[in-house]
């Protein structure tokens, strides 16, 4: 599946049928940071994800500020 | 995952409440957060004139989206900040969410106001940006509060930023920071405005979830001078325990708001006057931002070999 890591700027392609929470461990991604869409929908990180899947991670952390 | 209220497919996960819904029941998990929050800390009623202040991102487009549906008069408030591209396309996308929603959106422009961005300022006066640009806002948010007769200021500040700021205030111990940090600050002058956190019991993905599920378009890139913050370090090693153990954020900040402000709060009694030169209400005799941008402008005039002092331009 192709993978669309917001933050970084980077896609990545992760192959074979795996849990989303699978997914964030192995690209070293805290599953509090981000949060996982497929088209428009939500998913949470039980749910299956598999090669003909585009994932988005988009990160929820922002600030800076004073 | 099923939704706890109808067994649909879950959306969205709450670990620090053991529960997960879908959208519909995660929309009415999050309106009743928010209403709870401002009822039970009496933030304003349906009476209120309500200034919200609006940067284009999620937090502060999903509060002014929930505080619309949910009946109140919320009034948008854009500052552009003058930082490049970055400002460019959350005023776009600040403006987009007013005229799709038939919001009302007033702008303040800080460059056309007064002569250079935050940046300048903090260039010219050796802050660093987060700290010009946070007190340009504060000022703002105040003085257009002020000038427009808004009765209180909603920010969308979240729970990760409420924990994020006690961390750093705590591992510095700076107790008059410690003091001033509150869901609500009441008016302790007749030029202070009410200011308000509705979002102090959402969490930022929460947050996050909502924005994306309404579908507001919000500005997902961040502050280009947000890099290597403090604040999103703190953030960081706050998510690392709240992996491991669900709700610390909650319990950090809850549980000093509880039991931690008593303690400090008494520390918070600084006698507040009229700035000599707007009018704001501060500690001192002149503000911090009028400092700021008299000092700005005065390096800026050196700089350009300009040697007589010419009146800042206000707005």
């Amino acid at each position: 599946m192709k993978v669309v890591i917001r933050h970084q700027k980077r896609e990545v392609e992760v192959a074979g049928r795996r849990r989303v929470r699978d997914v964030l461990v192995e690209l070293g991604i805290n599953p509090e940071s981000v949060l996982v869409i497929r088209g428009a929908q939500l998913l949470t990180h039980d749910t299956q994800v598999g090669d003909e899947d585009m994932i988005e991670l988009r990160p929820v952390v922002s600030g800076g500020g004073a | 995952m099923r939704c706890q209220k109808c067994k649909g497919t879950a959306t969205v996960e709450l670990r620090r409440h053991h529960t997960a819904f879908c959208n519909a029941h995660f929309i009415e998990f999050f309106d009743r957060q928010v209403l709870r929050a401002i009822e039970r800390e009496r933030m304003f009623t349906r009476e209120d004139r309500i200034l919200v202040a609006v940067s284009g991102g999620k937090d502060s487009l999903a509060l002014w989206d929930v505080l619309r549906r949910s009946g109140y008069a919320a009034t948008g408030l854009y500052i552009n900040l003058g930082i490049g591209a970055y400002s460019r396309e959350s005023h776009q996308k600040s403006v987009a969410y007013a005229e799709a929603h038939g919001a009302e959106l007033l702008i303040a422009d800080i460059p056309e106001d007064y002569g250079m961005s935050v940046e300048e300022f903090a260039r010219a006066t050796g802050r660093v940006s987060c700290s010009a640009c946070g007190l340009s806002k504060r000022y703002l948010f105040n003085r257009v509060a002020l000038d427009g007769g808004f009765t209180v200021v909603a920010t969308g500040h979240n729970l990760d930023d409420e924990a994020a700021v006690l961390l750093g205030n705590l591992l510095h111990w700076q107790t008059e920071y410690l003091a001033r940090q509150a869901p609500v600050l009441e008016s302790t002058h007749p030029r202070l405005v009410k200011k308000v956190k509705p979002f102090f019991r959402i969490a930022e993905r929460e947050a996050a979830a909502y924005a994306i599920i309404q579908g507001i378009d919000y500005i997902v890139e961040e502050c280009p001078n947000s890099a290597g913050a403090r604040s999103l370090l703190y953030k960081d090693a706050l998510n690392l325990l709240e992996q491991a153990a669900p709700g610390t954020k909650q319990s950090l900040y809850w549980g000093f708001l509880e039991r931690g402000r008593p303690l400090v709060r008494a520390q918070d009694d600084a006698a507040l006057r009229d700035c000599l030169h707007c009018g704001a209400p501060t500690t001192g005799e002149v503000c911090a931002f009028c400092r700021m941008t008299e000092l700005a402008a005065e390096r800026m005039r050196i700089r350009r070999g300009v040697s007589h002092a010419e009146p800042v331009s206000t707005p």
